[in-house]
């Protein structure tokens, strides 16, 4: 009896050992990948950085307004967002491989799913940072139009129109993620829905005022003249 | 757009029978049927008394009329020798008219005058607006003598205007062009002018007509290069140029048309404004400035509204446009009472410099820093009323001649602002 448990001891202890034997020159492999995948990572960083700021790549995101729109969120500058992106995705994706070469068949699956979703994070990325500048120029541009125009809370009007196209990029890039698709799409329609339905309901009721004098303004000329005879002519 | 595609075949064969002539009278047109007939005859009956012995033509470039503008220009060409007036003609006075799109596009209306007197040779091409209802028989010869005669390259127009009429002209376009360029050219964005064949020559190939700048104001570009390029510049006194409720006052508008294609201009002409340090007069035919003083309504309220309500709107804006001390000023004003507020010259002219330089180095989208100018603008424009409310004529004129020193001085602030953003970026 005595003699059966101290083999099967032996036995066990011979196979954790032979598991052991097999598992450590694989994580010393994976440890010296992720070192190794950080020193590749760190330079990928460094590299995108000089490309970007050789191609001014933060001012023209000031330009586009999309600097301004990271600061108001407490993020850092848009090239430095972007050498973190690549530095991690960089570091990760090594990581992953090197897990992969541990041989197990379900986490190199799992790794196989992460690859192929890069592709579509990135699209979403773009499509973010697309709306993110075209949210900032539009919303400028209602902006001066309103106060050139003399109308009434031009900055509630140029945000709503920066909400409205940022709440539509993101929804893009929910899409494109293929995260809780028809939750997005049923909370994109109910938040522009009701922007659509309020603002109807300010306009028509609310500024009854303002909207017959823009309808007026619209479709009267006789009113517009004498609005305009009371200015001088610049030129 | 290249020559062979400003002029359409039909204008190309229209052109190529007249021959060469001496003289092309260019017209833009859009919708003005109203004015047209009038405008033309008084043409005619100039040319006529004038350059009788000249080959001569009238070009007119359509933007799509509906209302017959153009078949009332055809009718104008004379066949024969002798005309209704009862003036004689030596030559055939021809008379063409050619559509060019569907609505009016200044830039290519006048790139297609330039073409064809570049093609018909014109020794001298005047462009007379078609809503100058004031005009009259002598200011053909008032704008075409000097080119044609006395062989001067550029001729600007003076108008007798209402002291509160132009203001943009004289607050901005003026002083800022003069303090530039070194000459004092009273309308540099000008409704009527005339140029030389060694002008047109050189504008023909010019970039000004694919850019917004030319195609939105070309005359300021046309300003702008001949007194950069050392051209030989008069300037004629031609009269009244019309009245005031005649006009439109859209400033935005009128920013685009004129302090858009003056600061595109001077991205292309750095070197020669950056090197001019005084200002001379251009020789005069007639007087210099002629200011009346009648009254007007003017809502002078209104103006003061939207500059305050336009600097608290506009602060994101403005705050990529102006340095932190003139924004900090400008907010300063716009707390102030009607009866207290001030817009001094200083302040006006750090900020059209810091507009200036923001535009060259489009810190955001150009148009964007065009139509932020508007509210400063009215702000002014109200102070400069109020200030200026009981001035005679030569106060005014001596007020205006203090802001252009405002701009000479203050020169060196633009150079500054001109080239330290490229140094820092």
């Amino acid at each position: 009896m005595g003699d059966m448990i101290v083999n099967e001891l032996g036995q066990a202890w011979n196979e954790f050992a032979r598991a052991l034997a097999h598992l450590l020159p694989r994580l010393l492999a994976l440890l010296i990948i992720a070192v190794v995948g950080w020193v590749i990572a760190y330079v990928l960083k460094i590299v995108v950085r000089s490309v970007l700021r050789l191609v001014r790549f933060d001012r023209l995101s000031e330009k586009a307004g999309a600097a301004q729109l990271l600061n108001t969120a407490a993020l850092p500058s848009p090239s430095e967002l972007l050498c973190q992106l690549v530095f991690w995705l960089a570091w990760l994706g090594i990581i992953l491989a090197g897990i992969s070469s541990l041989g197990s068949p379900g986490v190199q699956h799992h790794i196989a799913d992460f690859f192929l979703f890069l592709p579509r994070l990135f699209a979403a990325l773009f499509m973010i940072f697309l709306g993110m500048l075209a949210a900032s120029f539009f919303a400028r541009a209602a902006l001066l139009a309103a106060v050139n125009s003399d109308l009434p809370s031009p900055q509630l009007l140029s945000d709503a129109v920066k909400v409205i196209i940022v709440v539509l990029a993101v929804s893009m890039a929910f899409e494109e993620l293929g995260l809780a698709q028809r939750t997005v799409l049923i909370a994109f329609s109910i938040v522009f829905g009701a922007l659509m339905l309020g603002l109807a309901i300010a306009f028509g009721m609310g500024g009854r005022d303002l909207a017959r004098e823009f309808l007026e303004r619209r479709f009267s000329q006789t009113r517009l003249r004498k609005k305009r005879a009371d200015v001088l002519p610049p030129l | 757009m290249a020559e062979e595609d400003i002029l359409s075949d039909e204008l190309l064969r229209q052109l190529i029978s007249v021959g060469e002539v001496d003289i092309l009278v260019g017209l833009h047109t859009y919708n003005h049927a109203k004015t047209i007939g009038h405008v033309v005859q008084v043409i005619r009956e100039g040319l006529l008394k004038y350059f009788p012995r000249e080959r001569v033509a009238i070009l007119n470039a359509d933007g799509g009329s509906q209302d017959g503008t153009r078949e009332l220009i055809r009718a104008a060409a004379i066949s024969d020798s002798r005309s209704g007036s009862g003036l004689a003609t030596l030559r055939t006075l021809h008379s063409i008219s050619s559509q060019y799109g569907n609505a009016p596009a200044p830039g290519t209306a006048l790139h297609m005058v330039v073409a064809a007197a570049d093609l018909l040779r014109a020794k001298a091409c005047a462009i007379i607006a078609p809503e100058s209802s004031q005009i009259l028989p002598d200011w053909t010869d008032r704008l075409l003598r000097p080119i044609y005669r006395e062989h001067f390259d550029f001729v600007a127009p003076v108008y007798r205007r209402h002291r509160f009429e132009g203001m943009l002209v004289t607050n901005l376009m003026y002083p800022m062009t003069s303090a530039l360029f070194g000459k004092q050219i009273r309308e540099p964005r000008p409704s009527e002018f005339a140029f030389s064949s060694e002008l047109a020559g050189r504008l023909l190939g010019h970039e000004l007509w694919s850019a917004d700048a030319g195609r939105l104001g070309p005359e300021v570009c046309f300003t702008v290069e001949a007194l950069s390029d050392g051209l030989r510049v008069f300037q004629t006194f031609l009269g009244p140029k019309g009245r005031l409720e005649q006009q439109s006052p859209d400033l935005v508008a009128a920013l685009r048309q004129t302090v858009g294609p003056l600061f595109w201009s001077m991205e292309r002409t750095g070197a020669t404004w950056q090197a001019q340090n005084e200002i001379h007069a251009v020789p005069t035919a007639g007087p210099e400035y002629d200011l009346t003083t009648e009254s007007v309504a003017v809502g002078g309220e209104r103006l003061h509204q939207m500059f305050c309500s336009g600097v608290v709107d506009l602060e994101q804006v403005l705050k990529s446009i102006l340095s932190p001390g003139t924004l900090t000023q400008l907010q300063h004003a716009a707390t102030l009472q009607e009866s207290e507020f001030q817009f001094t010259d200083e302040l006006w002219v750090r900020t059209i410099y810091e507009f200036a330089a923001s535009y060259h180095h489009a810190v955001i989208n150009r148009d964007h820093i065009l139509q932020a100018l508007a509210p400063l603008y009215r702000g002014r424009a109200y102070a400069f009323l109020t200030e200026n409310s009981d001035a005679s004529p030569e106060v005014f004129e001596a007020r205006i001649e203090a802001l252009c020193s405002t701009f000479e001085r203050s020169k060196p602030y633009l150079l500054e602002l001109w080239t330290a953003m490229e140094g820092g970026s």
